[in-house]
């Protein structure tokens, strides 16, 4: 059963047709991936699910209801969160209060601080970053601070989890681990829906992948039919 | 004249209280192209830091073409013909694709022949040149990345730094811009590469340095490092 639908999904930047007529869905517990060349249209369609973008057309649903036209706070306590390429983390906060910002802002029930303390401190040590809760989110590593927007989005207790190139600047031992997180977070009964490049990450943990290209979807299906797809390796996967 | 292009002695750098670099020594002779291997957080990028005088080391020297730069400003290596293009693109975002390439001609030298530079990086990467009048944020993630890189090459380097230029790129892409890498050393230009891509740097590479913790553990010709069961475990994911 799809978590996640849309229909007709079309963004315009200008002239320029940045996500086309496309029509998608995401299942109910499985690990979609979304792979296309840089400029096809990704992000875009990640910020329009998250309403970070407003849709030209079409129309997302989450759950069977219509979430086009919410405002990104509302997605966000329906059950949709998202983590971003260039990552957006509250430097001068510490660690740990950035998750806590989450488990207090992002769902609709009542929440203390100590809970949310409580529930920060076990996401922390969830991801991997216990040892570092009360450091300056602005100092971690990159790959950490992606860590870290993990955790503040799954504080949220999202039902769909959108990551966006979770992986990029791994090494290929990083990547790994952070396959078996994203693995994990799956574990958890949390849908995932992910942008990556690294294809042999999102070819081990997806169940089925879209490809987009120019805005437009060209493939869809099984990790092993988009790798033998010549269209998919004509645009995006070369050689 | 020497091969020797840049060389690092004993350098040790810290953030406030905290060590990063430990003892460092290398080198980079001319039209190498030398890897850094590393976990993330292991240091690379301070490394470049240090050598491009973003940081400055507290004991230890740089040298550049036999010039100690060790104490000298960023605008100062850059004008000796040392490029750094930092990690995470650090573009102009409210400028133009084309005002943020004019942007890394600021050395005299390379301003007189911006025009003519510019030219040689849009044909390196067409897009650029599509996107020439756009305001450098609305870029796609891969489109940034190349900007940066151009940016990097309008200062006319001799030497160029590159901290994790496949970051965030397609697979096309990627194989694109590992070209350019190597094609930028065919034209004569030293490269000193920081890249999480292990696999492809080290076919691409002559020489890397791992390190780990600050520390360079192991150095070597990549041929040799590509069959290192340590390297194969800890790097290639093997």
């Amino acid at each position: 059963m799809p978590i996640l639908e849309g229909e007709g999904v079309t963004k315009y930047f200008g002239g320029l047709a940045a996500v086309s007529n496309v029509d998608f869905h995401v299942d109910q517990g499985e690990i979609f991936g979304l792979i296309g060349p840089n400029g096809a249209g990704k992000t875009t369609l990640f910020n329009l699910v998250s309403a970070a973008l407003a849709l030209k057309s079409g129309v997302i649903k989450f759950k069977g209801k219509r979430i086009s036209g919410l405002k990104p706070y509302q997605i966000c306590r329906r059950g949709v969160a998202r983590t971003f390429q260039s990552v957006k983390i509250f430097g001068n906060m510490q660690v740990g209060e950035n998750v806590s910002l989450g488990a207090l802002f992002g769902t609709p029930t009542t929440m203390t601080a100590p809970n949310a303390a409580r529930e920060a401190a076990e996401l922390l040590a969830f991801v991997g970053l216990s040892a570092m809760s009360t450091a300056l989110a602005s100092e971690l590593t990159l790959v950490n601070q992606k860590r870290l927007e993990v955790a503040t989005a799954l504080a949220t207790k999202p039902e769909l989890l959108l990551l966006d190139e979770l992986m990029a600047g791994l090494t290929p031992t990083e990547t790994e681990e952070a396959m078996k997180l994203v693995t994990s977070i799956r574990d958890r009964g949390i849908t995932i829906f992910m942008i990556e490049h690294v294809m042999k990450a999102i070819m081990g943990v997806c169940d089925r992948i879209m490809v987009l290209h120019h805005g437009e979807k060209i493939a869809e299906g099984k990790p092993q039919e988009i790798s033998t797809s010549k269209k998919v390796i004509e645009v995006y996967l070369g050689e | 004249m020497s091969r020797l292009m840049l060389e690092l002695k004993n350098v040790n750098t810290f953030y406030g209280n905290s060590q990063a670099l430990w003892d460092i020594s290398l080198r980079v002779d001319k039209a190498e192209i030398v890897a850094l291997v590393g976990a993330n957080g292991a240091g690379k990028s301070t490394l470049l830091k240090t050598i491009s005088g973003v940081v400055h080391p507290a004991s230890g020297s740089v040298e550049f073409l036999g010039k100690r730069i060790n104490d000298l400003q960023p605008n100062s290596i850059v004008e000796l013909g040392l490029s750094h293009i930092p990690e995470g693109r650090k573009l102009f975002a409210e400028m133009t694709v084309h005002e943020n390439l004019e942007m890394g001609a600021y050395p005299s030298y390379a301003w007189k022949i911006k025009k003519e530079t510019s030219e040689q990086i849009y044909q390196t990467f067409p897009i650029l040149k599509e996107r020439a009048g756009q305001l450098a944020r609305t870029l796609s993630g891969g489109e940034q990345q190349m900007l940066a890189m151009g940016r990097g090459l309008m200062s006319k380097p001799k030497l160029c730094m590159f901290d994790e230029p496949s970051y965030g790129l397609a697979p096309r892409m990627l194989s694109e811009v590992f070209q350019v890498i190597k094609s930028l050393r065919e034209q004569g230009i030293t490269i000193l590469l920081v890249e999480q891509n292990v696999p492809r740097t080290l076919e691409i590479a002559d020489r890397a340095y791992i390190l780990e913790n600050g520390r360079i553990t192991m150095e070597g010709k990549c041929r040799n490092l590509l069959t290192d069961d340590y390297i194969r475990k800890a790097y290639l994911g093997l």
